[in-house]
């Protein structure tokens, strides 16, 4: 078994980026009342710097590690063998990020209207626990991290949330919580088991358990099950995805658009990082359960968003779709699907962070998120119709902008494993073209009347949030390879722990031996590259034909 | 000088950048220039890299170019690369050719839009993605280019948005383009999977000797995404209402250039069609020909110009679908380019006419427009011999070389090919007669003029036409193309092999696939008149219709054609009858059941709440029994656990 390289730090910069929100959450929290105004500078300046580190995170990452990097270990509770244990790789590197980013912009974004101190003190405890989630290495922290979030972001939708806000933030908060709970059981057993199989102290420490793999088959597969289940919750997959859309529906802007674009990954990135890195037999086992869910999801999603009459129900909707695609990728196990899940995870983060925003902006102007009652908006505000239609085709998966990549990239995974399940899943991009464009048309198009005639365009404010996500929109859908780079040293080793931990198992490729006619050189090449990634199993590659 | 490749479809894109910034402060006509400024330079570039491609031997005619890695991902690898070929430049040359045309006359056309800028914004992003659909040197780059043209395509249908009609017709066409974009990518991924790479030249090599039923398989998926972007039945349901567009649009996307991306990817991956079974080119052939014959049929009894030549497009297309299903690629590419300027040429006439009868698009209120309009007359008239395959016409040429195929291949699909060359000259004859010759339909005042036809009547002011020759940037445009539908044939002249340019010309990049006629020189020459004498039957039967008047005109248009057969009709209701209940009950389903069973087990446990609230009676010796009994069930748990 290779060593894990853990690379530490030269500055903490893991625990800075967590606690600056938090001690900005204090800062925002104490302001005297007078100031409640300073609560949106204040907060945005906290948030801003904690960004900036994730940026300097990205420059700082080594590319060619595909370790943990950064990592900070510290003792906690030691008679129970946990421990704040943190460190980021390239599978949660842009997920890191991307919370950095998305968060000063969506604090900037929108007003909340009324009670500014708390809505931004929760906001940044929200982040603080976001980033938790994508930085933990020691099972007790993450679970502490992953339920935390569900506090500040209960509050958001219960208090600032629209008109069935309580239903909303109670359905929430229970669900995910009911997901999660048996979570804790889980998390429990692994740890009690994995001393017992092998022999040692306590500990929470996932590298240790990962790399171990102690425990049972049997006892392994039962515990993935009390994860999958708190992750499936999150993501959320079909059939267990109703406390979506009323959430996202009934939350504020800011909440929506960070719910979209980072909570939901915490779900997907669970199964990656809690799935297939801790429990490899269980993930291939249930692997084909996933992937029938995630296909499921795909077109299932896709349909009920066509049939919506509420504009943010529509996107919540296509939500589920989009991260069926995420849920197919990972479980397809090989490089090609989950790099292109990793990627989705980040690209529906932008996309649909964006329209969230783009909806919200529709919302302030119009005070109604109905479609029927919006109607030719194109002529009344250009520009913002410009940016929909941009956001709005990278969602559609257009070739080019950021969606396309990562969607393709998951359905060469699918094929390669389950092809039957990625030709049903591509017809995902039919739908998702039937139903923004029929919501574009219904919403932008046609003659406006009332207050539709009258709408503001984008101010110079909007505008500025809203470029950032252009600009990566467009760059990701271009120029993805520095992303993949990144990310890919750590999903091979991921893929490898799999193969070496699961005796029956070999990455699904391609077939591509079928080409007797490709000379020579290149063909021996190619099945050196095969043999080093198969650990020197017998590769199909060679035997050509395509059948 | 190939190394200029990238230069082709950079200027457009440069265009489309500066438009996007700046656009709108250049306004009028500048932002116009701006744009035709790029395209002809486009074209200018694709000249010098053909030059320097003609100045090769033949077999090294073929340059890579690689500008950066897109999708690196595992095994997966897919650069940003062009691959200039005698086909690719040729596609490019008369792309960026009628584009720059197009671009010119779109000047004048577009003239007082508000939105005039954006039109060209589009306008430049669609010629660069049309070119890097035929420059990629791999599939998914093409895929770019096509997907990026579709997307052009719908934000120019839907570009008078205001009119729910366009809107519903840009969606239209976007969604149906979908369909058949999902073939193209599980061909993709099929191809990945076979051959571990998805560019042109790594696949071809793989694929002499790969399995048969896997090269079906990707040959008829790619047939699926043909179909869709080439408006091939089933899939042509959205070019006739993509009409909605501006008539430049019409000329450029769903005539000339667009609309052929399926014939030129089909052409493309003729290495893998070579080693399909022999029913994928069938297929292939027998739904051009059933397409051909069928929009051949509507086109006969539309009322509405622009729908006339939509049928007419979709129908030619059907013939390049024959003849890329013969084998004859040449002949394909050939009928392409020819298409190209008679096609391009008739819509910027139709343009011209709607333009100069004050948008009116139905040619019951046109008749004797020659002397009003004697350039757009004249150069209608050539495109229409063109497309009614008279000699010398370009258009002659190259559908004679599709039916010489089509007999070689199989003499039934031959004598329905002539059948709809017939229809073609039919109702080719009949939109000019009824728009140049006869009498007057329209005054210069009562909208219902042609109900008394040859009466005139006084001027209301209602609705009056004053028809007129448009500015010469319109014209120009016209004259050129006309020239080139004339001289058209010129390319590829049967005579000898020396006059067959383009047969040579496309050898390299068609790896010997080509079908190479057997038919001796008598077999051709009857076949060659054959098809004249088709396509004189068609201009005399239209004329003894619609200017001798011998047969009335509603023998042929009759209501199931003007109806175009009631598919459109039938698909739509489907759609909006069973295919939107289905997805309602989906999402009844959703809200009912799914969400019923979260909301019905909360009901559930708040009720359970009210009543397991009794257990808790606040007796020491009741919680005792509990934690008692809990207690040993996990001991017993843990006992039968160690046994494993």
């Amino acid at each position: 078994m290779p060593p894990v390289l853990l690379a530490e730090a030269s500055f903490p910069v893991i625990p800075a980026m967590v606690l600056t929100p938090l001690v900005g959450a204090v800062a925002v929290a104490l302001l005297p009342r007078g100031r409640a105004r300073m609560a949106q500078p204040l907060a945005v300046l906290f948030a801003v710097v904690t960004g900036a580190i994730s940026v300097w995170i990205l420059g700082d990452f080594d590319t060619a590690d595909a370790g943990f990097q950064f990592v900070s270990e510290q003792g906690w509770v030691d008679a129970l063998g946990i421990s704040w244990f943190a460190g980021i790789d390239g599978i949660s590197l842009f997920l890191v990020v991307l919370s950095g980013l998305l968060f000063p912009l969506a604090m900037v974004a929108v007003d909340p209207g009324h009670d500014h101190k708390a809505y931004f003190a929760w906001l940044l405890v929200l982040e603080a626990g976001c980033i938790g989630v994508f930085v933990a290495l020691d099972l007790f922290m993450f679970f502490v991290f992953f339920e935390i979030v569900l506090v500040p972001m209960y509050f958001l939708i219960g208090k600032w949330g629209h008109e069935d806000r309580e239903y909303a933030a109670t359905k929430f908060f229970l669900y995910t919580m009911f997901g999660s709970a048996l979570m804790l059981v889980g998390i429990v057993s692994l740890v009690v088991l994995h001393a017992q199989g092998a022999d040692v102290d306590l500990t929470f420490n996932l590298v240790e358990i990962a790399e171990t793999q102690a425990l049972a088959t049997n006892s392994a597969r039962l515990i993935w099950a009390t994860f999958a289940l708190a992750f499936a919750v999150k993501v959320p997959m079909f059939p267990v995805h109703t406390w979506l859309p009323d959430a996202h529906t009934e939350a504020p802007t800011a909440g929506s658009v960070i719910l979209a674009g980072v909570m939901l990954k915490m779900g997907t990135y669970g199964f990656l990082r809690f799935g297939l890195y801790l429990f490899p037999e269980a993930s291939t086992t249930f692997a084909p359960l996933m992937i029938t869910l995630g296909t499921i999801g795909i077109v299932y999603g896709a349909v009920v968003a066509t049939m919506q009459r509420d504009l943010k129900r529509l996107v919540a909707y296509s939500s589920i779709a989009h991260l069926g695609f995420i849920v197919l990728g990972t479980f397809a196990l090989n490089t090609e699907g989950i790099d292109g899940g990793l990627l989705q995870m980040v690209n529906h983060g932008i996309s649909t962070g964006a329209l969230f925003l783009l909806v919200g902006f529709i919302y302030e102007r119009r005070h109604t998120r109905e479609i029927s009652e919006l109607g030719g908006l194109q002529k009344s505000a250009p520009l913002l119709a410009g940016v929909f239609v941009l956001v709005m085709l990278s969602s559609i998966g257009l070739p080019g902008l950021n969606g396309f990549v990562g969607e393709f990239l998951v359905l060469v995974g699918a094929f390669n494993a389950h092809r039957w399940w990625a030709v049903i899943a591509a017809t995902g991009v039919i739908l998702a073209a039937l139903y923004l464009l029929w919501a574009y048309q219904r919403v932008f198009h046609g003659r406006a009347d009332g207050e539709n005639e009258t709408m503001p365009d984008l101010r110079f404010k909007e505008g500025l949030v809203l470029a950032p996500f252009v600009v990566a929109i467009v760059f990701l859908g271009v120029y993805p390879k520095p992303v993949i780079e990144r990310m890919e040293p750590a999903v091979d080793r991921l893929v490898a722990h799999i193969e070496t931990f699961v005796d029956d198992f070999d990455e699904p490729v391609a077939d591509d031996g079928a080409g007797t006619g490709f000379d020579d050189i290149e063909v021996e090449e190619h099945d050196a590259e095969e043999g080093a990634a198969d650990a020197g199993t017998p590769t199909e590659a060679a035997e050509g034909g395509a059948d | 000088m190939e190394e200029l490749v990238w230069l082709i479809p950079a200027l457009p894109l440069l265009g489309f950048v500066l438009l996007v910034l700046g656009g709108r402060r250049l306004g009028e006509p500048g932002a116009g220039y701006l744009a035709t400024t790029m395209v002809a330079g486009s074209f200018i570039a694709t000249v010098l890299v053909f030059v320097g491609l003609l100045g090769k031997d033949a077999e090294e005619r073929l340059f890579e170019q690689t500008l950066f890695e897109w999708i690196p991902a595992g095994d997966f690898s897919v650069d940003v690369g062009f691959l200039a070929d005698p086909l690719s430049i040729t596609m490019a040359l008369f792309i960026t050719g009628i584009s720059s045309l197009i671009h010119l006359y779109a000047i004048a056309y577009m003239h007082g839009d508000k939105d005039f800028s954006k039109f060209f914004v589009y306008m430049n992003l669609f010629v660069f993605s049309m070119l890097m659909l035929v420059l990629g040197d791999n599939l998914l780059i093409t895929f770019l280019g096509w997907e990026g043209v579709g997307t052009c395509s719908y934000l120019l249908i839907s570009f008078w948005f205001t009119d729910e009609a366009n809107a519903t017709a840009g969606k239209k066409a976007f969604v149906t383009n979908r369909v058949g974009d999902w073939g193209f990518m599980v061909a993709t991924l099929l191809a990945f999977f076979t051959f571990g790479s998805i560019n042109y030249g790594e696949m071809f090599s793989g694929a002499d000797g790969m399995a048969t039923s896997t090269a079906t398989a990707i040959t008829l998926l790619l047939l699926v995404g043909a179909a869709g972007k080439s408006a091939q039945f089933p899939l042509y349901l959205w070019l006739p209402d993509a009409m909605a567009g501006p008539t430049p649009v019409s000329a450029l996307i769903h005539a000339a250039t667009m609309v052929t991306g399926g014939v030129y990817l089909l052409t493309r991956v003729n290495p893998i069609i070579a080693e399909a079974s022999s029913v994928a080119p069938d297929v292939i052939a027998w739904i051009g020909l059933f397409t051909a014959l069928f929009a051949a049929s509507i086109a006969v009894a539309q009322a509405d110009i622009k729908k006339v030549l939509a049928y007419s497009t979709v129908s030619q297309l059907g013939f390049m679908f024959v003849a890329v299903g013969s084998g004859v690629y040449v002949a394909a590419i050939f009928h392409m380019v020819t298409h190209a300027f008679f096609k391009a040429l008739l819509f910027l006439g139709a343009g011209s006419v709607i333009h100069g009868m004050d948008d009116e698009q139905d040619m019951e209120y046109y008749g004797g427009l020659r002397k009003f309009m004697p350039i757009t007359a004249a150069t209608m008239v050539v495109g229409w011999l063109a497309i009614a395959g008279v000699p010398p016409f370009s258009g002659f040429w190259s559908k004679d070389e599709i039916l010489l195929g089509a007999y070689e291949n199989n003499v039934v699909a031959w004598v329905l090919l002539l059948i709809a060359a017939i229809l073609t000259a039919f109702y080719m004859s009949r939109l000019i007669f009824l728009t140049f010759f006869g009498e007057r339909r329209w005054s210069d005042g009562d909208p219902e003029a042609h109900a008394a036809a040859d009466e005139p009547v006084a001027d209301d002011g209602a609705r009056s036409f004053h028809p007129h020759e448009p500015s010469p940037l319109m014209w120009v445009p016209l004259v050129v193309l006309a020239g080139l539908a004339l001289l058209g044939g010129l390319l590829n002249l049967p005579f000898t092999g020396d006059t067959k340019i383009l047969e040579q010309w496309l050898e390299p990049s068609l790896f010997g696939n080509e079908h190479i006629a057997t038919s001796g020189a008598a077999g051709k020459w009857t076949l060659a008149i054959m098809s004249i004498v088709a396509a004189v039957i068609g201009v005399i039967g239209a004329a003894a219709v619609y200017i001798r008047r011998r047969v009335d005109k509603s023998v042929v248009e009759q209501p199931i054609l003007q109806d175009a057969w009631m598919v459109d009709d039938t698909v739509t209701s489907f759609m909006g009858g069973p295919g939107r209940k289905s997805f309602e009950l989906v999402s009844w389903f959703d809200r009912t059941v799914i969400d019923g069973a979260v909301n019905g087990t909360a009901a559930v446990v708040r009720h359970g709440g009210l009543v397991l609230r009794r257990l808790q009676t606040g007796f020491v010796r009741s919680y005792a029994v509990g934690v008692g009994g809990g207690a040993v069930a996990l001991l017993v748990y843990f006992l039968f656990r160690t046994t494993f």
